[in-house]
């Protein structure tokens, strides 16, 4: 009994070993590729203590990679992001206990009247700090022949009719109209989309409501509207499923796609890729928001039928939400920090080190600057 | 003589012990209780607004959690209610035989050495936590059976439990259940083989004398003997299965109705995993109705221990 006991501790002993060394491999991932200034004794004083924020998962390894960028110039900080999901970081921060939050979803007319209960004055602002393709994916490794290395092209109805069911066969004449050169496998079209709830479907069903008319009868929402297919939890998990067998079809952030083809979508006359670049573009012809004409607040709204060149129109856009001055803020630290961690984010190093790090669209500079006129106004009027 | 009062004190001490014993175990008993009634307590207030709230808003979360596909709390969590009674039976209804008849083969047929390393092999994958019965399951077991699942759609798919097209990858009900009879098969096993263990020698030997095959003697003197035991073995996998959450959500692709096609994808969710999948992209509306649905499935789970005791009282008598 008792030499038992003593081998399942040292059994537990290495197991404990090896997950350290696994999270540190992890970390190690995750190094910025640019750090950027070494930081004064000043800083270190401005920013002492413990700074967090919760939120949406998407921003999960660009807000790793901006917390590694802005410890390097402010050292002294200590900054945690917790990836708990849109919902859960917006909640965090209506009750107080973050200073900012990562959401999918701008906040709602709701959320705003709540958040005068944490914001000194005013309301809450909400600013783009993130934005990525998302990408129409497919598995089918013997689609080209060998060693070519090409995109399936497909309109917004032909994908709309995917997606509800129409369309179940990858032999189906309207998508071998499209792609006349692919060798197209007799096989059923099995359609994987996101279990939970989530920004990336929210984005992806209101892209196809814009552009498949009468081809997608659902309402964009949060949550898959039919039950054809297969759903799985989280962005990993659609990665796995479709992985998992020929023939599967899904929509996912397009930096995540690696090992499966990624569809080539019709804008205008010409087929587009998914690419950092070419969904920056679509950003810098977005408008803002009418209905969020509250101060602050830069809200857009993509034109997902643009026909302008070299634009890919499917996009997650993802917000950072703050204060302009916070209650129980006394020193003033917490606006000082939102301000200095936001108008980092929007740097232009910032948006990079997230494009390398996270494989995000940079955002353009007129988009940055309407944003930063926003983060000026956090603290007061200084 | 000079014993007397000696004895006394020993007598006095012992009674103090006994007393505080009594105190201890007292104090257990009613913390169990009061865990339980402030457990009920959260459920019932955190679900009020689910209920209480302003009607448009409480339709609105449901159809945001439902995708549309629902909008009453009824509509809503009655096709969660059928998949968690569907998957946790079918769990059960795969796992119980096998097990049985692993607490018969250790207790009655393996030799003495090979049933003690059976025993703790046993107890062993009682152990593992779900999470590993649910990586295996996502990661090996479902790109390797889906073939199989593709044979029996096609060869028995004329029976309507097995119709096709089977999922690819086999993320489906057949699947979810297959693992989560793995997972339960250890603990019902476990507790059965305690209690089969202790059938009277006597009536045993009484029932070989009488000249029964050892199959007649486990099903005369064994088997009756062990059956609430049996039963309670049981309905502790059928719980363990019903609030499973981590297994189901990393096998299931989740879909909503009350559908017994057990090879299609996306026909049936459990509560536990609905809860899991929704819960941090949930506003405050939404979060009461999760709250909601957890309500229903502690009800199903004390719904299912009051016919298992039951069930076990009427054996018993």
């Amino acid at each position: 009994m008792h030499a038992h006991g003593h081998g399942r501790g040292r059994f537990a002993a290495l197991l404990m070993s090896l997950a350290m060394m696994i999270s540190l491999a992890a970390c190690g991932d995750n190094v910025p590729v640019d750090g950027g200034g070494t930081g004064d004794a000043a800083d270190q004083v401005l920013f002492q203590g413990e700074f967090a924020g919760s939120g949406a998962s998407s921003q999960q390894s660009a807000d790793e990679a901006w917390i590694a960028g802005f410890r390097k110039q402010h050292p002294g900080a200590r900054i945690s992001y917790d990836p708990a999901g849109s919902g859960a970081g917006v909640n965090a921060f209506l009750s107080g206990s973050t200073i900012w939050a990562g959401t999918d979803a701008p906040l709602t007319a709701d959320q705003l009247e709540r958040s005068r209960k944490v914001c000194g004055s005013g309301t809450a602002i909400d600013l783009p700090v993130y934005a990525t393709p998302i990408a129409v994916a497919y598995n089918l490794p013997d689609l080209w022949p060998k060693g070519s290395d090409g995109h399936l092209r497909m309109d917004p109805a032909l994908i709309a009719m995917i997606f509800s069911g129409k369309v179940t066969n990858w032999r189906d004449p309207r998508i071998a109209a499209l792609n006349p050169e692919a060798n197209l496998p007799d096989l059923d079209i099995t359609v994987i989309h996101r279990s939970d709830k989530s920004g990336t479907t929210k984005s992806f069903l209101s892209y196809l409501h814009d552009t498949a008319g009468s081809a997608w009868p659902y309402p964009a929402g949060e949550n898959w509207p039919n039950d054809l297919g297969q759903g799985a939890k989280g962005t990993a998990g659609v990665i796995m499923t479709m992985n998992q067998a020929e023939g599967t079809f899904g929509y996912a952030d397009a930096a995540q796609t690696t090992g499966l083809g990624t569809v080539a979508v019709q804008v205008g006359k010409t087929w587009q890729p998914p690419t950092a670049k070419t969904v920056a573009n679509l950003l810098d012809s977005a408008q803002r928001d009418p209905q969020a004409s509250q101060p602050g607040r830069v809200v857009l709204t993509v034109d997902h039928r643009t026909t302008r060149k070299h634009t890919y129109p499917i996009v997650l856009v993802s917000y950072d939400v703050a204060c302009t001055v916070y209650r129980n803020d006394q020193d003033g630290s917490k606006a000082r920090f939102a301000k200095a961690w936001l108008t980092y984010l929007l740097s232009e190093q910032g948006q990079r080190m997230a494009a390398a790090n996270a494989g995000s669209a940079e955002l353009g500079q007129g988009l940055r600057s309407q944003a930063m006129a926003s983060v000026e106004t956090i603290g007061g009027k200084s | 003589m000079s014993e007397k009062p000696d004895e006394a004190a020993t007598l006095n001490k012992a009674k103090r012990v006994d007393r505080i014993f009594k105190a201890c175990a007292t104090g257990a008993g009613i913390l169990i209780l009061l865990a339980l009634a402030a457990v009920t307590l959260f459920l019932i207030l955190r679900a009020f607004p689910a209920f209480t709230g302003d009607p448009d808003s409480r339709t609105q979360a449901i159809r945001s959690l439902s995708g549309g596909r629902a909008s009453s709390f009824l509509g809503y969590v009655g096709p969660l209610v059928f998949g968690t009674i569907l998957i946790a039976g079918l769990a059960l209804l795969l796992a119980f035989p096998v097990s049985l008849g692993i607490a018969l083969f250790i207790g009655y047929y393996a030799p003495a050495r090979l049933s003690t390393l059976l025993s703790t092999v046993i107890d062993l994958l009682a152990a593992v936590p779900s999470v590993i019965y649910g990586l295996w399951g996502a990661l090996v077991l479902v790109p390797n059976i889906t073939g199989f699942w593709r044979w029996l759609s096609v060869h028995l798919g004329w029976i309507p439990l097995f119709s096709g097209p089977a999922a690819a990858p086999a993320r489906s009900v057949a699947t979810v259940a297959l693992v989560l009879a793995v997972m339960i098969l250890p603990i019902i096993t476990s507790v059965t083989r305690d209690i089969l263990i202790q059938a009277p020698r006597l009536q045993q030997e009484a029932a070989l004398a009488l000249g029964a095959t050892k199959w007649e003697m486990i099903r005369l003197a064994v088997l009756p003997f062990g059956r609430s035991g049996i039963i309670s073995a049981s309905m502790l996998g059928l719980g363990r299965a019903l609030g499973e959450t981590m297994a189901v959500l990393m096998i299931l692709s989740p879909g909503f109705s009350y559908s017994l096609r057990l090879l299609q994808a996306s026909k049936s969710q459990t509560i536990a995993a609905n809860i899991a999948a929704q819960f941090p992209e949930a506003d405050s509306q939404g979060v009461a109705l999760l709250v909601a649905t957890g309500l229903v499935l502690f009800i199903i789970t004390f719904i299912v221990n009051y016919l298992a005791r039951r069930i076990t009282a009427k054996a018993g008598a």
